[in-house]
């Protein structure tokens, strides 16, 4: 075993060959030196609580955000193995995902196919504020969407374009029974979108908050409607629970509303707001008719489970609630500098921003704020908002905590476990007496933080996972750029203990935790191809066929151990637009096949069973086109392989078809 | 017949219903890669099932890489004889209740043995054909090898471990032989005693 710690210093070297590490143990919490990176003490005692033997399975599952990578990565905890990369707001070649024609459409959007996005926070649905498993959702930042994945098949199912946005960072956190998903703006922007100048900011740019509707059964999304907001960027985001549950609070910055070199120029106000929706009163007021119908053009991108094709619909208005032109349903409280990130403790109450450039951590009353509201308690009006006095709506401050804080979550007995960025640590307070009771370090460079279900009203208080942007010496060197981390840290004791370092794919922005229990038995293990009613399916080897529409070749052909029907095919030319219609017949748990064809501008296809996917193929050459099957099926995969044979354009080569010399069709 | 053997006879005609209620057989396959307790085939009087609704599809996928037969039960004759063979029987066994001769008795149990005798030799016929009757052009050829599943226990076929045993079904029929049996038994006694 390589220890990073072994690397410089040959003295620690020996000692930890040598049987010593006791001895290091009792030299102090670390152990440290000069040049290498810190190691972990009682590693034994660690090693022996993320051990899942061989063969045995983990307690949680991890889902976290690629954040650039666009893509969900699927953990065990606490062994941090790596399960599955679940493709969502980014093209995956290896899956065919936005690559084969049933999938292409999940990514369209008002802007055309956008192969690719930020996916920053995953958020498993809930039911009465606790996580239930259903489906998990996830923002796209760059291109404003959010995508929901299927946690029976951990699939991306649905997409939905977020219109009048700029950026869609403060999203999809929940209401806590999923009634709604949550979107909000991170970037500004004219409203309607115009060439208005960034000079013009205050006067101009806008931002909105959206209330996504959720069908309770299907989990099926429909924009129900947007709030106009001043032209802040809306940062963070967390839905009220038990006697919260009715608002959304958002974090915003940029109250400066200031469209240059924002570094310096947005943190100018010692205080920015916390946004508070009643979004129980906005809905009152949208369903009464109240609000106004913009123009807009937006994408919402369904697959449909029997076809197994996604399909794409365009949205032409949507509604939008002025807070200027209807009351009592939007405040702002007052809050440190520059927060970040919004959370909500498990009873609902408190409030917490991570004020990032603040000494001091300002929590909010949930029920205080609601006297504030009752009280008249504002101090000015902002755009017709009310700003709530800050002092009236405080539940307490966690004082001089640490540097940059950003992201709280929590456990079942009432600590708070806040991410510290600049000073790159967890702290664990208490809430109610605001006092830090411990802290640890992180390697390096923490942003969000995930204690299972510790966003919700019922967290699995066993661990708390340091997401990681920053691992510098961490792992063996990979060239200038490295991976990004995920730490897990018990925390079932009075302090929190460094267990493990794992390495993630693209960066693990934020993460989701839940037991493996509630997931695991309703995993899908194949689709039924009697259920399959893809247009394009064939339910057996007889019913393979090549069809020819003028230039357009469709090919219906199967796949089962170990060939595929038609596995020759002639009659197709150069300039013809083949599609290879391809149903694999397998009916197995972990028998997919795979398709792929030479010269293929796209990627292979990687079918499940009983599944249909197609490839858009266009030769280019005159020849025999060998393609084969990729996933690695069974004894005799190598020998699952066929030929397209391509003629001339305009050649009369007539179309035959056939699979073996006995069965020729 | 006395009114003891009667009962027994009508316990053993109605005990033929619990033939059509369970397999009477069933072969089970087990290697590694089927970690959810292998592969079991059931196969009832009328029809072959297996565990889960693919596990039939599953066999016939492994079993072309030895050129065995496909299993397709709509193809297997006897599985719409036996239950006419045995509804016969079944009416008979009343038959016998109502009209209280012993020689009928003593034919019914004769005639049910036979049957079961017969049922199980045709299916011994059958796993020799499958394990047999092979696709020469099979890409898996081991020379000298046969795949024939046990009729009764446990063998080896390459990676599989295959066993076959009686199932319920066949319980119903051995207590049903059983009773009537004990009924003739116990009517030979009485008449001994008689004389």
């Amino acid at each position: 075993m390589l220890n990073p710690l072994t690397m410089k210093n040959k003295f620690f070297n020996l000692l930890l060959v040598l049987p010593l590490l006791s001895l290091l143990t009792s030299c102090g919490e670390y152990a440290a030196t000069k040049s290498g990176p810190q190691a972990l003490s009682g590693a034994t005692d660690a090693a022996s609580k993320v051990y899942v033997a061989p063969g045995s399975y983990d307690e949680f599952y991890l889902f976290t955000s690629g954040g650039f990578s666009g893509q969900v990565g699927v953990y065990g905890l606490p062994s941090g193995r790596l399960f599955r990369v679940i493709p969502t707001l980014a093209v995956d070649a290896e899956k065919g995902y936005g690559f084969s024609e049933e999938t292409k459409p999940l990514l369209m959007t008002s802007h055309g196919f956008i192969p690719w996005d930020d996916a920053h926070h995953p958020k498993i649905s809930q039911t009465n504020g606790t996580a239930d498993g259903r489906w998990l959702f996830i923002n796209g930042n760059n291109t404003p969407r959010i995508a929901r994945i299927d946690l029976t098949n951990f699939e991306t199912v649905e997409t939905i374009e977020v219109p009048l946005s700029g950026g869609n960072h403060s999203s999809p956190f929940l209401t806590q029974g999923t009634e709604y998903v949550i979107a909000g703006t991170r970037f500004s922007v004219p409203i309607p979108q115009s060439d208005a100048s960034t000079k013009d900011f205050a006067a101009k740019f806008k931002g909105t908050l959206s209330f996504i509707k959720v069908d309770p059964k299907t989990g099926e999304m429909k924009i129900h409607f947007q709030v106009l907001m001043p032209g802040y960027d809306y940062d963070l985001s967390h839905s009220g629970k038990g006697p919260s549950h009715g608002w959304t609070f958002f974090t915003s910055y940029n109250t400066e509303q200031q469209g240059s070199l924002k570094e310096i120029e947005a943190s100018q106000n010692d205080k920015d707001y916390v946004a508070a929706i009643n979004w129980q009163k906005a809905a009152e007021l949208v369903d009464a008719g109240q609000g106004e119908d913009m123009a807009v053009t937006y994408y919402h991108n369904l697959m449909d489970e029997s076809t197994q094709s996604a399909k794409s619909e365009i949205i032409k208005t949507v509604k939008v609630l002025d807070p200027s032109k209807h009351k009592g349903f939007v405040y702002f409280i007052p809050t440190p500098k520059s927060p970040h990130g919004m959370d909500v403790d498990p009873s609902g109450e408190y409030i917490v921003a991570g004020g990032k450039l603040s000494a001091d951590m300002a929590v909010h009353s949930f029920s205080k704020m609601l006297k504030a509201i009752e009280s008249n308690a504002v101090e000015k009006e902002i755009n017709g908002i009310p700003v709530l006095k800050y002092d009236e709506v405080l539940g307490g401050v966690v004082k001089q905590a640490g540097l940059g804080p950003l992201h709280t979550e929590f456990d079942d007995n009432g600590y708070a476990y806040t991410s510290f960025f600049i000073s790159s640590e967890i702290v664990k307070w208490k809430v109610g007496t605001w006092e830090i009771v411990d802290r640890v370090p992180t390697y390096y460079s923490i942003g969000h933080l995930c204690v299972p279900g510790g966003d919700t009203r019922k967290p699995w208080g066993k661990y708390v996972i340091a997401l990681n942007k920053i691992t510098k010496d961490r792992y063996l060197p990979t060239g200038p750029e490295l991976t990004q981390s995920a730490q897990l840290y018990d925390i079932t004791g009075e302090k929190m203990k460094l267990l493990l370092d794992f390495p993630t794919i693209g960066e693990p922005h934020y993460a989701q935790a839940i037991p493996a229990s509630v997931i695991m038995d309703k995993s899908r293990k194949v689709y039924k191809l009697e259920e399959n009613k893809h247009p394009h399916m064939i339910k057996s080897e007889d019913e393979t066929k090549v069809v020819r529409e003028g230039n357009t070749v469709h090919v219906y052909m199967s796949t089962i151990r170990s060939h595929f029907a038609p596995d020759n095919i002639e009659g197709i030319r150069v300039g013809d637009v083949v599609y290879f219609h391809v149903t694999n017949l397998e009916q197995d748990w972990d028998v997919p096949h795979g398709f792929s064809v030479l010269g293929a501008q796209n990627s292979e296809l990687l079918i499940m069973p009983g599944v249909t996917r197609t490839l858009k193929w266009e030769p280019r050459f005159v020849g025999n086109f060998p393609f084969y099957c990729t996933d690695f099926c069974s004894a005799l995969h190598q020998e699952m392989q066929g030929y397209v044979r391509v003629s001339p354009a305009g050649a009369n080569t007539p179309v035959k078809y056939w699979t073996g010399s006995e069965n020729a069709l | 017949m006395s009114s003891l053997s009667r009962i027994l006879m009508l316990i053993a005609s109605l005990m033929i219903i619990g033939i059509f209620l369970y397999p009477i057989w069933f072969i089970k396959l087990d290697a590694p890669q089927f970690p959810e307790g292998g592969l079991i085939m059931y196969i009832w009087v009328n029809k072959i099932t297996g565990y889960e609704e693919n596990t039939l599809n599953s066999i016939n996928i492994l079993n072309h890489y030895i050129g065995m037969k496909k299993i397709v039960p709509d193809a297997i004759p006897e599985l719409k004889i036996i239950p006419v063979v045995l509804i016969v029987i079944g009416i008979f066994g009343l038959a016998v209740t109502v009209l209280k001769r012993r020689f009928l008795m003593v034919a019914w149990v004769a005639l049910f043995v036979m049957a079961s005798a017969v049922g199980i030799y045709d299916f011994y016929t059958w796993l020799y054909d499958y394990g047999h009757n092979l696709d020469p052009h099979a890409p898996i050829k081991v020379p000298g090898m046969s795949y024939q599943p046990p009729l009764l226990g446990v063998k080896y076929l390459l990676n599989f471990r295959s066993a076959s045993l009686p199932y319920t079904g066949s319980l119903f029929a051995g207590i049903s032989i059983l009773l009537g049996m004990i009924g003739i038994a116990y009517d030979s006694f009485l008449n001994r005693n008689k004389k």
